[in-house]
């Protein structure tokens, strides 16, 4: 398994008056998670598209990305947003297979039996059929993650990928997904101190300066429960941010 | 859970049941202004009148509105071709949208009832005339109803299909198309109403069948509840087939009422 490594990283959109961030380092150890905590607008979706390869050549990009067993990155990594993405016109099996039908053009058998064992994984058994429509909004997002499952790529990069559902649903699919995703080098980006804190082997805050600041975690493993001992680094961390507010 | 895809039964005989209603009410109040206003037949039949002609001439009215129903059909497919042709070619040339388009928009500007008579010239009296004619006027909104579909996928879909490594190709067929097929079946809808327009047009500068052709007939000899029989056949084949298309697109295209919330 590979580490990511970020250096002297610039990003400047086109008609923009000043760089998203510059000079941004980062290192992602392998097959752990990453966290980046940060308030909306910060940019730290840019850094993620960035790394996913979404960001047109046109903006003034700088800096170096590389991964230390020196393969490229592009091709590598599966990227999860905050909407679920499923396509409406095609089933869920279809879904979780879709990266299948968009490189090759084609589903095997051995993928399709590779899709139902997944989604039974997720306790999706039986809505296979299905269309995206009448699934709820936590199915939806499970079935997401089955698809990023299948991709079968060493690096998950997720944006937010929770922040549409419910507490409960919340609560469920970041104990799943950090079970699913704990040999997966992965960059998980979100607005929640009580989610990063739940769900991070390592944890920077986004600051307003555009640096990325360190977060001492708590001792447990992850998927953290939420205890005393999280309650308070909470509570430091939003005290740490709140002082950027205004 | 909500299942968009099957209105219930219920709903759907209470809207026949309006629809019904609706009609008979129309047929009296018809029926009432010939009879107040003591109406000559020759102005305006009363509506018994008009389906006795129906019944006698049910024959005759059939083949005609059959030749009148073809060339409607017809058009559509061609139109409808010739416009995702055209929508395509927009997407993927850049070049050909910046010369295509504004021509497209400028053809706009040509009262297409004025081609007709220079389209029986080219295409004679027979039913490719009134095809093209029929064509001619869809192809605008489809084209640009296809094209604003095309162009307007979501970006998230677009976003996770590079990802995932798909080629131009397939991000055009399995993303870009389907995507855009809500917004190319109300294209298609609008279609569906004024493809009739184009025909029976064609059909009055100059033809030798069809409904248009026998309003035609009968109104010179001043035959006016045949014409009022004419004019109600196309009436109800222009209903029906509207309201098959949109039952087949809300049957194959099931996911535009999600894709309207985006």
């Amino acid at each position: 398994m590979s580490s990511l490594e970020i250096r002297q990283s610039s990003l400047h959109y086109q008609d923009a008056s000043s760089p998203v961030f510059s000079g941004l380092n980062l290192h992602l150890p392998a097959n752990s998670w990453t966290c980046i905590l940060g308030a909306s607008g910060c940019g730290k979706t840019s850094l993620l598209r960035l790394l996913a390869g979404l960001i047109d050549p046109q903006h003034q990009i700088e800096g170096e990305i590389s991964c230390s067993d020196g393969l490229p990155l592009s091709s590598r990594i599966a990227y999860m947003a905050q909407q679920d993405l499923l396509l409406p016109w095609l089933s869920v099996l279809d879904n979780v297979c879709l990266k299948a039908k968009l490189s090759t053009g084609k589903i095997t058998a051995t993928q399709q039996e590779r899709a139902r064992l997944l989604l039974s994984q997720l306790n999706l058994s039986g809505i296979e059929n299905d269309f995206p429509n009448q699934l709820s909004g936590g199915m939806r997002q499970r079935v997401a993650l089955a698809r990023t499952l299948m991709q079968e790529t060493p690096f998950v990069l997720m944006d937010e990928p929770f922040s549409a559902l419910d507490a409960v649903n919340r609560y469920k699919l970041q104990e799943l997904a950090a079970e699913v995703l704990k040999n997966r080098t992965v960059l998980f980006i979100t607005h929640d101190p009580q989610e990063a804190l739940r769900l991070a082997n390592q944890l920077y805050w986004f600051d307003n300066n555009k640096k990325l600041v360190p977060i001492q975690l708590p001792s447990s493993n992850t998927p953290r429960a939420i205890d005393a001992e999280l309650g308070a680094c909470q509570q430091s961390l939003l005290q740490q941010m709140h002082s950027q507010y205004d | 859970m909500t299942n968009y895809n099957h209105p219930d039964k219920h709903s759907r005989y209470a809207h026949l049941w309006r629809l019904s209603v609706t009609v008979l009410v129309l047929l009296g109040i018809w029926h009432l202004i010939v009879v107040i206003f003591e109406m000559p037949p020759f102005i305006l039949p009363p509506p018994l009148l008009v389906f006795e002609k129906l019944l006698a001439n049910y024959s005759l009215l059939f083949d005609h509105a059959l030749i009148t129903l073809s060339e409607i059909v017809l058009g559509l497919i061609l139109g409808i071709c010739m416009g995702l042709l055209f929508a395509l070619q927009m997407l993927l040339f850049k070049p050909v949208r910046r010369w295509l388009l504004p021509v497209l928009i400028a053809s706009q500007a040509i009262p297409v009832f004025a081609l007709a008579p220079i389209l029986m010239l080219w295409f004679g009296y027979g039913m490719t005339s009134k095809v093209v004619m029929a064509a001619l006027i869809i192809f605008f909104p489809i084209t640009t109803t296809c094209f604003d579909g095309l162009r307007h996928t979501p970006s998230g879909y677009l976003d996770l299909a590079q990802t995932m490594g798909a080629n131009r190709w397939r991000q055009l067929w399995s993303i870009r198309l389907p995507a855009a097929l809500p917004t190319l079946a109300s294209g298609i809808r609008v279609a569906v109403v004024v493809a009739p327009i184009g025909a029976v047009v064609g059909e009055w500068v100059g033809s030798a069948g069809g409904l248009g052709y026998l309003m035609l007939q009968s109104n010179a000899r001043m035959q006016i509840a045949d014409m009022f029989a004419a004019l109600l056949l196309l009436a109800v084949f222009s209903i029906a087939l509207y309201y098959l298309t949109d039952f087949l697109l809300k049957r194959f295209i099931p996911w535009h009422r999600e894709q309207a919330s985006r």
